[in-house]
């Protein structure tokens, strides 16, 4: 869900804008390990084509069809960090090109789908993907990230004051569950047709990496999101958030507003910390970001 | 197509196009910052910065009826929550969120409609923005509607091949466009591929050099500080006066 | 200077995956021929001209204007021998015409003052002048083939390699195109199966068949031996 300007209130979208400009920073760093500026229009290219493959419909049954998003897809394929700077771009570009979502809002954006989200995307099948739960992972990753992007977005606008009928927030929730099984599906079924045509597109990860650490980086992301979207939607808040003059005012506002953004710190030091350990120096060729066998040429 | 529209807007040689692109993007940001932080009086606010953009689409000579419009697409998601807003009794930020998001989108459609793309990403990246970034996004732009054609033939051939026929299981269904869009990221790694040769083969030696050199000049002095300035002004002589 | 610039002897290749693409290459380039390279796909023609400038690297000698194709050579010998693929769209990836021709000469350390000029008259040689300042994706495909030639021109380079750059061309596209690389006074290799360009453009021609090259000849002569007419 890409948040215009106009909805989120100025200590959020500042705040998020104020944590999104770092975490970009250390994820393109990241990134230009094993993607040199040669590689730089590959990246673009792949952020091409996801924009081009949301335009295929996926026939999801009840006449109703969904499109794949993309971020766990690129992050099983180029690795979490330069997923994420694709995302970044293809979010800059959905938002100044195509004016879907908002430039003050695109901290928010891109923390909740390039940062957050491609990286809960990409835990499971960081955690499992190598073995023979590796479909389950791949299904898990895009369920994940979709899930907890759409999780903060909502939270980011409860924050703000969006007032939201409980009624309408149960829909939501329904409509984010059931984007985030078909984001799921879509990708397990990408991957196996990337299987299909050259069995290394979708890299294997790493060796020598950490389990424990990775899993404890899931809970992390889990607790912290459901820990926002609670904070944001306490018994009481719902009246108090509907005053639209109470944004100047309450300690019991702000309180709020504390909680919801403390989740999200702690959601930002979490990935922070995954991401160091995600990104260890993999012994050489298994699992490494290569850029593949050289295709041959047709004559 | 907005895409072939807004490239073409974006080529005029208005004295809006031709202002500095750091200066516009600047001016740009405080203009969304004052409409974002603004609380009082908005439906005037609103109206007095409408007029404002329309002047400035005047200016850059761009057809203000299609730009009014097309800056009004956001308002399909805005909708939404602000019917929400109305129904649990707070009109104040329906209008809220309509205003600020329609006004938002306006400003940012001016932005891309008197700047080129890569002059812009040229600006931003003179402002401070990591050049990695920006040359992503600079060949994601260009090659976002060759490979937005190729998938649009990919989805021609596979309909005319009876997909979506309602005989095919739904797995099937979800199979086969799985696939589509593996041989369409197939086809994307083919020609990143390619690209990479072409540069390789065309000397390419680590960085990429620019032919652009931006240079201010007293207009843009003269543009930005008015852009700044104006809508500061009017939010206060609103606030104070109504 | 003498008038051999591309010398190989026995080269060979192997894919990653094992498969032989090319079991002893023998061939030269003299100083102003234009020579046709036939074959079927898959018969080793684009790999083969792939290792005249180092993309690949196979076993053998090559040679490109008495420069050894190697790791230390890549820059001199890139700067002589230029490639022209066969999908314009992929070698036009800059966000305008003229950037793009520049993209070559700003590569070997000219200004931008003196990149901008070669690449204006390049595109002056090729007849793209006007179009310096449009968006690659908006040109036709002859366009695009005639900007990405400016782009090689524009380093001025000895030789000229293109790979099927009669595919996606109509008629009068490929009519235009041969007149030009016609006026061009580089030594040229052409990749094709359009039979009447190569005998409107080539010399003489080499014939690939299984990664060697089983002869060498005028156009008309190698047609009739390998049956390599279009119809019949």
């Amino acid at each position: 869900m890409h948040i215009p300007d106009g909805f989120l209130s100025t200590p959020v979208w500042a705040t998020l804008d104020a944590v999104a400009a770092p975490a970009a920073a250390v994820v393109i760093r990241r990134a230009q390990r094993t993607f040199d500026l040669a590689r730089v229009p590959a990246l673009g290219v792949m952020g091409a084509f996801v924009f081009a493959a949301q335009m295929i419909n996926f026939p999801v049954g009840a006449g109703t069809s969904s499109h794949l998003v993309g971020g766990t897809l690129l992050a099983c394929t180029l690795g979490p960090a330069p997923a994420s700077v694709v995302m970044i771009a293809i979010l800059t570009i959905q938002s100044l090109v195509f004016q879907d979502g908002g430039v003050l809002a695109l901290g928010a954006n891109v923390l909740n789908m390039a940062v957050i989200g491609v990286l809960a995307g990409y835990l499971p099948f960081y955690l499992w993907g190598a073995g023979p739960r590796r479909k389950f992972a791949i299904f898990a990753g895009g369920t994940l990230s979709v899930l907890v992007s759409a999780i903060l977005a909502l939270s980011e606008l409860l924050v703000s004051g969006v007032p939201m009928p409980r009624a309408a927030l149960v829909l939501s929730m329904g409509v984010f569950a059931v984007s985030a099984i078909l984001e799921g599906a879509i990708t397990l079924a990408v991957v196996q047709g990337l299987d299909a045509i050259q069995p290394n597109f979708v890299r294997i990860p790493a060796a020598g990496r950490s389990p424990a650490l990775g899993m404890l980086g899931l809970v992390a992301v889990l607790l912290g999101a459901v820990g926002v979207l609670f904070a944001s939607t306490a018994p009481d808040g719902i009246e108090r958030l509907t005053r639209y003059e109470a944004a100047s005012a309450a300690a019991p506002w702000l309180s709020k507003a504390g909680a919801g953004l403390g989740g999200l710190a702690l959601i930002y030091a979490a990935c922070l910390g995954i991401g160091r350990l995600v990104a260890r120096p993999t012994p050489a060729g298994v699992g490494q970001a290569g850029w593949g066998p050289r295709r041959r040429g047709s004559a | 197509m907005h895409h072939v529209v807004l490239e073409r807007w974006s080529r005029g040689t208005s004295a809006v196009h031709r202002r500095d692109p750091r200066v516009k993007a600047l001016a740009t940001l405080a203009f969304l910052i004052v409409i974002a932080t603004a609380h009082r009086q908005l439906p005037w606010l609103a109206t007095a910065c409408f007029v404002l953009l329309c002047g400035v689409t005047l200016a850059a000579r761009l057809p203000v009826r299609p730009a009014v419009l097309r800056a009004g697409i956001v308002l399909s998601f805005t909708v939404v929550f602000a019917a929400m807003s109305w129904i649990s009794g707070d009109p104040a930020r329906a209008v809220s969120l309509l205003l600020k998001s329609y006004l938002s989108a306006f400003a940012v459609l001016l932005l891309v409609s008197t700047t080129r793309i890569s002059v812009l990403l040229h600006g931003m990246e003179r402002l401070g923005a990591p050049r990695f970034l920006l040359m992503v996004v600079q060949f994601l732009y260009r090659y976002l509607f060759v490979i937005s054609e190729e998938a649009q033939h990919m989805r021609a051939a596979a309909l005319s091949r009876g997909a979506g026929a309602g005989h095919a299981t739904r797995r099937s269904r979800l199979q086969a466009a799985g696939g589509a869009v593996a041989a369409l990221f197939a086809r994307s790694y083919g020609r990143a591929e390619d690209i990479h040769r072409s540069m390789l083969a065309r000397g390419f030696s680590g960085e990429f050099r620019t032919l652009e050199s931006l240079r201010l000049s007293a207009a843009d002095v003269w543009f930005g500080t008015l852009a700044v300035l104006v809508p500061i002004l009017i939010r206060i002589v609103i606030e104070r006066s109504v | 200077m003498t008038g051999t610039l591309i010398e190989v002897r026995g080269l060979r290749f192997r894919y990653d995956d094992g498969t032989e693409a090319l079991r002893g290459v023998d061939f030269c380039l003299h100083r102003g021929e234009t020579v046709a390279l036939l074959g079927a796909n898959g018969s080793g023609k684009t790999t083969f001209v792939l290792h005249l400038n180092g993309l690949l690297t196979g076993e053998g000698e090559v040679t490109v204007c008495g420069f050894p194709v190697n790791r230390k050579n890549l820059p001199e010998v890139r700067r002589r021998i230029g490639l022209v693929f066969q999908d314009s769209e992929s070698q036009l990836f800059m966000p305008s015409v003229i950037e793009d021709v520049a993209f070559g000469p700003l590569n070997h350390g000219l200004s931008t003052a003196e990149a901008t000029a070669r690449a204006r008259k390049a595109l002056e040689t090729v007849g793209m002048a006007a179009a310096a300042d449009r968006a690659p994706y908006h040109l036709s495909a002859g366009e695009k083939k005639r900007v990405a030639i400016a782009g090689i021109l524009a380093m001025d380079p000895e030789i000229l390699v293109l790979d099927e750059p009669t595919t996606f061309l109509d008629p009068p596209g490929q009519r235009s195109l041969a007149e030009l690389l016609a006026r061009l006074p580089q030594a040229k290799i052409l990749v094709t199966h359009d039979i009447p360009f190569a005998q409107a453009m080539s010399s003489r021609a080499a014939f690939f068949r299984e990664g060697t090259i089983a002869a060498e000849g005028a156009v008309d002569e190698l047609v009739r031996r390998f049956n390599w007419g279009p119809l019949g």
